[in-house]
């Protein structure tokens, strides 16, 4: 849509000016100014509509708030060590070593995020509870059980066996960009084993490590599905929810916690970026040729696959325990179901059909959404001149810090007393809404790929078409955009994938059952008895679709990358 | 005789008062805390029924469903609110939010148990009935070797220690309706007695009514407080579950209204109406919902041991509930129960257990000193830091309540303020009857 009306223009700044002004409005209304509202809100003195700080006083003077902000603090700490120790192996043996089961880690070790957390929580509770498959096993046959998912380790491990993907993604990425010649050197040097480890290799791989770390640590202090499955209470995001939906829109605890996640979210993000300020790793080094590769001895290789598999079976077994859910007939206090049945699936195919194309209709339309805003946002901000233009993108990023629960609050008390014309009804309780809070939530990942896309592309080659007499939007159209569609694309399916698993923001701004999306829908599934097997069938056929449309997606980024690789660049730049 | 009489007459009635499908039209939403099972086979069986009506389910908990109609009755969107909570509909009225509705449909009796099944001034109606008790895993409480708890009392006992669980009162309607029965049943200070000393026992308090079937029917935990029909669908389903109504339960009836100025008020009628037909009422024996049914001519069509409240004179009788007194104070118990119980549930429990572990001590020695103690300790467990006269105040209530209904209300203090000295006292008690407990067990 604003693709289209970059092409309409003729004047070199105008078009740009007025996309940019565009995305500006619609960050201003459905990013700051509910966010604004909700920071409001906590200042506000909740009997007089004063100034006031006294919401934060009750707030630190509260050992229940205290103890909660301790615990999220704590939680999402422990998260980022757990996940690391899942992904540092996972990166390393993958970019090190000629290893034939890496294309398995890459494949499986991606899976885990397109879950919501909290069904794997569900699932993992099943496995690892205190009476859980693992724990009954123990029991009857070494007569001690551990405690893997008592109180906060419940939560800790869940998260971590959630988000270890973002550690992993962004640790193999920078192990792969490290130039071999650094490793090199440093060996001629004589540096050898771990010392060439601890002194090159993680320094060098150290903004990537952050960067997943960053993301990690602020996506588990965010997150509320997953401490609400586990009756968890004493965490920041939960209390923040409770205080809204048992106590009402008006109690001011709620947005003062949302204060201080938004706070704590963009202190974290601030480092993370701090971190790898200096660093310019990323896209520049393409062709570095990343570490030395050499084979693995025989035992090498035995003790490589037998941490790979532990590892794998692991992040795998939120999958397992929900396909064992939702093919088992009766599961309880025993190590497998009673017995097996196609039923929920059938269940599943009668009645909630509309959650899957809710979905797919709220998650497309959001991601697509992003990678316009994205692409035009890069465009702006790398290629013109405009003032401000760099704000586009650090109001897009912002969005990163904001957690779902702020942003449904904010758009309920922003938008509930606003009606749209002709179907009469309240914003806030529109299917619209929930799409477009997507679309701010997923705006950050589909950015990063597109700003890194642009990156790419040489300002020759535009400068050459517009020497040939093409307009500036004809250049942006038939040059730019076709030289970034690998990027596009990458940024379509993170935000699409990681969209249809939203619930955060979603489960405070679901107003009808038929508008609810999957994530929801699993949700109230697992809210009653019967529902259970069908909630997980339904969680079974999310992971497939999402999955497979990734891996479809990543099939054709690939393709695309051959085919630039074996034509010249500016050969495919004039034939697409 | 007295059983057959009244079918017959439910049938003449019925025969008589059957509605024609007239063209009804339009949306009809509705505000429900019942599960999709629930709502679904009703919302299926009404538009095939109707078949120009489009049924619209608004998934909401009961307490967060209030709050939704409060927040929203400037631009009322709802047509209905169906919940169990009685005392969640009193609320509602309380606030000028439901219409009054005549029923037309005949064969529904006044009351059941001790409780009548209509509001007496005509703005909601029972369509079910239901009690509270206590559900089990038959495959836990074998393995553990302990016996299925009967009676509150018995979930009091050292041997339940980790192994029972229950809901939150703000964040379930009829876990609320749950603790005002035993606290009425029982008095203010014994009630509140009676619920630490069951919760301590606790192995979790869920966020939702609905975790507590959950962990019980999965074996996280091997008894729970439960409303009956979560219980008996559980069963239904085949989940190796039993399920008791203690002495001390109300049986209460599971509420439907037309809210104040509804969209659609015509079919909101028309869904009271077939809810409570012959046809209705049968869904309720749907082993997904399994319901007491308020039209006595309906168990004749149930399972065998399906429990029958108009036959059965004891479930439910021994608690006349004062659905005014539990109005009065809604908020205060909710946030009572959240403060001594809910968030400091590690502090109760390690008290608690420290209690159980020195009176298991003081068994079969005579240690007066010990003794004193251990009462000293339960004490300090047990108090509560609002009276009972306190917490029905209306001034009181008004810092719980959010939504004043004149600017003028004066409000003086700040819940979280309030909240927090709560909390203060409550975690000094806990520590405190630790160590006395700890202490006392030392000595023996």
């Amino acid at each position: 849509m604003k693709t289209s009306t970059l092409t309409a223009f003729s004047s070199v700044e105008r078009g740009p000016a007025i996309a940019g002004l565009m995305i500006a409005v619609f960050l201003l209304l459905f990013l700051i100014v509910p966010v604004g509202q909700v920071i409001f809100v906590a200042f506000q003195d909740p009997n007089t509509g004063a100034f006031t700080l006294i919401n934060f006083a009750d707030f630190f003077g509260n050992s229940l708030f205290v103890e909660s902000f301790f615990n999220s603090f704590y939680v999402a700490s422990m998260s980022v060590i757990v996940a690391s120790i899942i992904a540092m192996p996972l990166a390393y043996f993958t970019t090190r070593f000629n290893f034939s089961g890496a294309l398995l880690i890459q494949t499986l070790g991606i899976i885990p995020l397109i879950m919501p957390p909290f069904v794997g929580a569900v699932a993992m509770q099943l496995l690892f509870g205190s009476n859980g498959s693992i724990n009954l096993l123990l029991e009857e046959h070494l007569g001690f059980t551990i405690p893997f998912m008592e109180g906060l380790n419940g939560v800790i491990l869940v998260e971590s066996v959630h988000y270890f993907p973002f550690i992993l993604i962004n640790l193999s990425a920078a192990l792969n960009n490290i130039d071999r010649a650094m490793e090199e050197s440093a060996q001629n040097l004589g540096a050898h084993g771990t010392r060439l480890f601890r002194r090159i290799v993680f320094p060098l791989a150290m903004p990537g490590y952050v960067a997943g770390a960053a993301l990690v640590f602020i996506k588990v202090f965010d997150d509320l599905g997953t401490p609400l499955l586990l009756n968890i209470n004493n965490m920041l995001a939960p209390q923040a929810y409770l205080r809204i939906s048992s106590i009402g829109i008006a109690d001011p605890m709620g947005y003062v916690i949302s204060v201080i996640l938004v706070g704590f979210s963009l202190l974290s993000l601030w480092i993370s970026l701090l971190a790898l300020k200096d660093k310019d790793y990323a896209t520049v080094q393409k062709g570095g040729g990343g570490l030395m590769r050499r084979d693995l001895r025989t035992w090498e290789k035995v003790g490589c696959y037998g941490v790979v598999i532990l590892i794998l079976l692991l992040v795998l077994s939120p999958h397992i325990g929900l396909t064992l859910l939702s093919f088992g007939t009766v599961w309880s206090f025993a190590v497998i179901p009673d017995g097996f049945t196609f039923d929920h699936y059938t269940t599943v195919f009668d009645t909630a059909s509309q959650y899957i194309t809710n979905t797919l209709l709220y998650a497309g339309i959001a991601a697509l959404l992003d990678v316009v805003l994205a692409t035009s946002i890069a465009y702006i901000v790398w290629r013109t001149k405009l003032v401000g233009r760099k704000w586009l993108d650090y109001g897009a990023t912002a969005a990163l810090a904001v957690p779902g629960v702020v942003l449904g609050i904010g758009y309920l008390r922003t938008y509930h007393s606003f009606d749209v014309p002709i179907i009469n009804e309240p914003l806030a309780s529109w299917w619209v809404i929930i799409v477009i809070a997507m679309t701010i939530r997923r705006l950050p990942y589909a950015l990063r790929a597109c700003v890194a896309a642009i990156q790419q592309v040489s300002v020759m080659l535009e400068e050459a078409a517009e020497n040939l007499g093409a307009t500036k939007g004809r250049t942006v159209w038939r040059i730019v955009v076709p030289l970034m569609s690998g990027g596009i694309l990458a940024g379509f399916v993170t935000s699409f994938a990681t969209a249809s698993v939203e619930l955060s923001a979603t489960i405070m701004l679901v107003a009808k059952d038929s508008d609810a999306p999957l994530a929801f829908g699993i949700y109230e599934f697992m809210q009653s008895t019967s529902g259970r097997g069908p909630g997980a069938a339904l969680g079974i056929i999310a992971v497939l679709f999402v999955g497979i449309g990734t891996y479809f997606s990543h099939v054709i980024i690939e393709r695309s990358k051959k085919l630039r690789e074996s034509n010249s660049i500016v050969a495919e730049g004039g034939t697409t | 005789m007295k059983r057959a009489h009244v079918l017959g007459a439910a049938a003449i009635v019925l025969s008589a008062a059957s509605i024609p499908a007239y063209a009804l039209s339009g949306k009809l939403t509705i505000v429900t805390s019942y599960p999709t099972d629930t709502t679904a086979t009703f919302e299926k069986a009404f538009e095939k029924k109707y078949p120009g009506v489009d049924v619209e389910m608004l998934k909401k908990k009961t307490t967060a469903g209030i709050k939704y109609l409060q927040e929203t009755s400037d631009n009322n969107q709802a047509d209905m609110f169906w919940a169990s909570a009685p005392d969640a509909f009193e609320v509602l009225k309380g606030d000028d939010l439901l219409a009054k509705y005549d029923v037309k449909v005949g064969g529904i009796p006044e009351k059941v148990g001790s409780f009548p099944i209509n509001d007496p001034e005509g703005y909601y109606k029972g369509f079910a009935a239901s009690g509270y008790g206590i559900m089990w895993n038959e495959r836990y409480l074998k393995a553990k070797k302990l016996p299925p708890p009967m009676e509150w009392a018995d979930l009091k006992k050292p041997i339940y220690h980790g192994h029972s669980g229950m809901s939150a009162p703000s964040r379930s309607g009829t876990t609320h309706l749950t603790v005002e029965t035993v606290l009425q049943g029982m008095g203010w200070k014994d009630g509140w007695a009676e619920w630490k000393e069951i919760a301590g026992n606790f192995k979790t308090v869920t966020e939702r009514s609905f975790g507590v079937p959950d962990g019980v029917n999965s074996g996280s935990f091997g008894a729970g407080i439960v409303i009956d029909f979560f219980g008996l669908s559980s069963q239904a389903s085949g989940f190796p579950v039993g399920f008791n109504y203690p002495k001390v339960t109300t049986l209460v009836p599971a509420n439907i209204a037309i809210v104040k100025n509804a969209p659609n008020a015509e079919a909101a009628a028309a869904f009271i109406e077939f809810i409570l037909s012959t046809e209705g009422q049968e869904l309720l024996l749907d082993p997904k919902i399994r319901r007491l049914p308020v039209n006595p001519a309906t168990y004749a069509k149930a399972p065998k041991d399906f429990p029958n409240p108009f036959k059965d004179k004891t479930i439910g009788a021994a608690v006349k509930f004062d659905l005014a007194l539990s109005k009065g104070r809604y908020n205060v118990i909710n946030s009572l129960f959240d403060v001594m119980i809910t968030y400091r549930l590690d502090e109760l429990r390690g008290a608690v257990k420290a209690i159980q572990d020195a009176e298991a001590k003081l068994a079969g020695n005579n240690n007066a000193d010990a003794a004193k103690l251990i009462a000293e300790a339960r004490a300090l467990v047990n108090e509560v830091p609002v009276t009972e006269a306190q917490a029905s105040e209306s001034d009181f209530n008004n810092i719980f309540k959010k939504k004043r209904k004149k600017a003028t209300t004066k409000v003086t203090g700040r819940q979280a303020e309030i909240e927090s000295e709560w909390d203060s006292m409550v975690v000094a008690n806990y520590a405190k009857a630790k160590e006395l407990a700890d202490k006392a067990a030392s000595m023996l």
